[in-house]
């Protein structure tokens, strides 16, 4: 029993050990001064940012590197590395004026070369990169001096300029190595406002300041980007002082940070986020061919509801591709179905749906009965999936949810149009073009117009829309599809869930805006 | 002997190859690809930049090919290079993150056979009075409490409301400035809860296997005439009870060698431990075939070792054993 008794001496010790005012950890919470440490659940995967496609490598790339353009916080295109740019008369040619005097992290100049470096690099086979599309389209790439970039296409492409706001990889220590092994992958060199400094694996990454940076260096000092793969224990996290910022959930934010201690400490901002959650229709079979079904369908959903439910109401009602307030969203939409369930019976009745036994409609003999899927992990799209089998049970439509693992969803199901309804989310890109989603061309294997959505109306204006720069004839095409697509329904929009950050009270200088908080990050500050 | 230890060894080699075999086939058998999973819902991805990735992974030949040129890397210890876009190699991913999973583990383990026995044996020998019954009690509420929701209480009281503890991680931030002694001692912080947690919820089973097979023991006539020849108690129990009912705890301890590398998912989350049960986790869900396989073999490997181990010693503490396979 003398160990026993040992052990429990030595981790009185300890404990009293860690209780001491001068224990560093007690010391470290106090300075914690221009240090700027937020959480995130998923760790990079790699930081060169063409071979990376999630969110965590780009949270890092967008601090690391800069592009030609970038959106500003009213979601405009601005220059970034490119100080100005001109589109030709025709439309096919655009020339971008390049920032002088821009180093990369190393020291050496950030010059035309890296540009075309860029280019080259991404558009070349033997890149696994899943970005090359946009720039597919270039006919031809020149760099005729060392601040000028120049590109040809071969048909005016609106998306163009956006898709060059791609992260600028820097030539001098790429050209002619394979870039799949490049230690750049784990140890970024860019242009940003940020410095690479270190990556602890499965635990942190750390990134200073950037002194010489062409707008100013960032007035806080360091930026630490915490991998906290579980939200509860990133919120006990904030609430004890290790992270500054996060994402809430809306119980969260709702329910848990209403307290006047709470508010005291933190700011918590709300904005629409940018995606959107919707339930498509397997538009091969021949129940949902009839958009009186689809639309009974959306009639006899109450959206503010599931937005109440799901949401506790952080988020808007959604009725088509775009975000509320961005400049293609068309806000009052004439053929959108209100919720209506008397109009919902009604355009049933007028497909040829009759009451059967146990409550349930039919056509022929036929019970009008359908699986809404949706992936697993994913709980808010499971309530609103429960909400809306519960709507529909009213109307007389029988609704069975089944829930999947993602990439089963994905292969056995979407991949082979094995599905009758999904209940799934897109984000919404910056640049309202929907040649992937909506096209009636993109309805192949692994395309993402799986719904299988074919409209030759909706076809014209989208390449209508992005064939041209003007943005008074684009907002013209964007607001025609919106009714196109409230008149078809062939997705039944949901809802736009809104992004609500909060920040430790400690830092100041943010200032929210339509692209949300993080647009002015380099000028946060610690006082 | 020797012959019996060369026998079992050259067994080993085509069970592992029939491990691999298996494991290799119900991966590529699970729907979904690791070129799937990074292009998959992505406007940027065309079919050309698909079929470019798979091509990059080799996933465009045949089954069969793809698992010799594995197992002929492998047979050279070449894990073969992780499938998730930063391509690294396999074997560097599971190093830097196998010593923490082993050290908790080991601790857990130590702390976990050095309470769940005594335990075992005191509910044993007070067999069905008040102590047996709330040693029953305490270790099935451990058992039966969700692991996440026990670990959030704690993080809640002692880090958030008393804070004596870290919630999260293994380091403080700037740790590595710090002398060694406080690092040390910051790394021992933050173990506290995790390990506190995980041994609390695995006493239930080894506690309550002591206590059977003790009963056990307790009740063979050697015990009587022990005790009818007035050998005190405790000697009884310890000496004379306790080898004999240790015997099968032996073959626990050899089954326990593969679980020392492999993590619990939920648990790793919640306290942020980047560990090898995440890292196998992620690796399935991004079907990255050459990182499941790799831990899979090295688990494999540390599975029939184990039980090669549990027999030896088990042989060499039971002369009934021994002598009988000569």
């Amino acid at each position: 029993m003398s160990l026993a008794r040992a052990v429990c001496l030595l981790l009185l010790l300890l404990v009293c050990a860690a209780c001491g005012q001068d224990a560093p950890w007690n010391k470290a919470q106090v300075q914690g001064g221009s240090q700027f440490v937020t959480g995130s659940i998923g760790e990079p995967s790699n930081l060169v940012p063409i071979l990376a496609s999630d969110s965590s490598s780009s949270d890092i790339s967008g601090l690391v590197y800069n592009g030609l353009v970038r959106y500003d916080k009213n979601l405009k295109l601005e220059g970034d590395l490119a100080e100005s740019w001109e589109v030709s008369p025709d439309g096919l040619r655009i020339t971008f004026h390049l920032r002088r005097g821009v180093k990369w992290h190393d020291g050496h100049d950030f010059t035309s070369r890296d540009v075309l470096y860029t280019y080259r690099v991404t558009v070349d086979p033997k890149t696994p990169t899943a970005y090359a599309e946009d720039f597919k389209q270039v006919q031809s790439a020149q760099a005729p001096d060392q601040y000028t970039f120049q590109v040809t296409y071969a048909k005016p492409f609106a998306p163009a300029l956006a898709s060059w706001g791609m992260p600028i990889l820097p030539a001098h220590l790429l050209e002619g190595k394979d870039i799949t092994k490049s230690p750049l992958s784990r140890n970024p060199v860019g242009t940003g406002p940020y410095i690479f400094k270190e990556w602890v694996p499965g635990q942190r990454l750390v990134l200073e300041a950037n002194p010489n940076y062409w707008e100013g260096a960032p007035r806080l000092a360091r930026y630490v980007y915490r991998i906290i793969p579980d939200n509860s224990t990133m919120y006990m996290e904030l609430k004890a002082g290790g992270v500054d910022m996060m994402g809430l959930s809306p119980v969260q934010y709702q329910r848990q940070t209403t307290g006047k201690e709470f508010l005291a400490r933190f700011n918590k901002y709300r904005y629409p986020a940018s995606a959107y959650t919707y339930m498509g229709y397997n538009l091969r079979l021949p129940m949902f061919q009839d958009v009186r079904v689809r639309r009974a369908i959306t009639c006899a959903i109450n959206k503010e509801e599931i937005i109440q439910g799901v949401l506790l109401g952080m988020g808007q009602i959604a009725h088509g591709p775009y975000k509320p307030g961005t400049w293609a969203y068309k806000s009052k939409v004439e053929n959108d179905p209100a919720y209506d369930p008397a109009r919902a019976k009604a355009l049933l009745q007028e497909a040829g749906y009759r009451m059967g036994a146990g409550g349930i409609l039919e056509k022929d003999g036929k019970p009008l009965s359908f699986t809404i899927m949706t992936n697993q992990g994913n709980d808010q799209r499971l309530k609103c999936a429960q909400i809306i089998q519960m709507r529909l049970k009213k109307v007389g439509i029988d609704v069975k949810i089944r829930v999947m693992e993602w990439a089963s969803f994905l292969t056995n199901f979407i991949d082979k149009g094995k599905f009758e309804v999904v209940l799934m989310g897109w984000t919404i890109s910056q640049d309202p073009d929907l040649y992937d989603v909506w096209h009636s061309s993109k309805t192949g294997p692994k395309e993402l117009n799986f719904i299988h959505y074919l409209n030759p109306e909706l076809d014209r204006l989208i390449v209508e829309g992005r064939g041209t720069f003007d943005m008074g004839k684009r907002r013209d095409c964007y607001y025609q599809i919106q009714e196109i697509l409230a008149k078809d329904q062939p997705y039944t929009f949901l809802y736009v869930p809104d992004a609500l950050p909060v920040v430790t009270s400690r830092i100041k200088g943010i200032e929210p805006a339509p692209a949300g908080i993080m647009h002015n990050f380099i000028k946060w500050y610690v006082d | 002997m020797a012959n019996y230890l060369i026998k079992r060894i050259l067994m080993l080699i085509p069970l592992l190859l029939g491990i691999t075999l298996i494991t290799f086939t119900v991966i590529h058998l699970a729907p979904g690809e690791p070129v799937e999973m990074q292009t998959a819902m992505s406007p940027k991805a065309s079919a050309a930049s698909r079929a470019r990735l798979r091509e990059f992974y080799g996933l465009d030949k045949p089954l069969h090919v793809q698992y010799g040129m594995w197992l002929s890397n492998l047979s050279r210890l070449d894990f073969g290079r992780s499938f998730a876009p930063d391509n690294r190699p396999v074997l560097d991913k599971i190093k830097e993150r196998i010593p923490i999973t082993i050290s908790l583990n080991v601790i857990a383990l130590i702390l976990e056979f050095g309470l769940a026995l005594p335990i075992g044996i005191m509910a044993a020998v007070h067999r069905d009075t008040l102590l047996d019954r709330a040693i029953s009690v305490f270790v099935f509420v451990g058992f039966a409490v969700p692991t996440f929701w026990l670990a959030l209480l704690c993080m809640y009281l002692f880090g958030v409301k008393l804070s004596w503890l870290p919630i999260s991680g293994i380091h403080s931030l700037g740790s590595d400035q710090w002398s060694w002694w406080w690092r040390t001692l910051d790394l021992a912080r933050h173990l506290v809860l995790p390990i506190a947690i995980a041994t609390f919820g695995s006493l239930a089973g080894l506690s309550r296997y002591m206590r059977s097979t003790m009963i056990e023991v307790l009740s063979q006539d050697y015990i009587t005439t022990a005790r009818a020849k007035g050998v005190r108690e405790r000697v009884v129990i310890y000496r004379h009870a306790l080898k004999n009912a240790l015997l099968p705890v032996i073959t626990l301890l050899g089954f326990s060698l593969p679980a020392l590398i492999g993590g619990s998912v939920i648990f790793e989350t919640i306290f942020s431990i980047p560990g090898m049960g995440q890292l196998f986790y992620q690796g399935v869900m991004a079907r990255d075939y050459p990182l499941v396989m790799g831990i899979l073999v090295i688990g494999a490997c540390l599975t029939l070792i184990g039980n090669l181990l549990a027999d030896l010693c088990y042989a060499l503490a039971d002369p009934r054993i021994r002598h009988g396979r000569g």
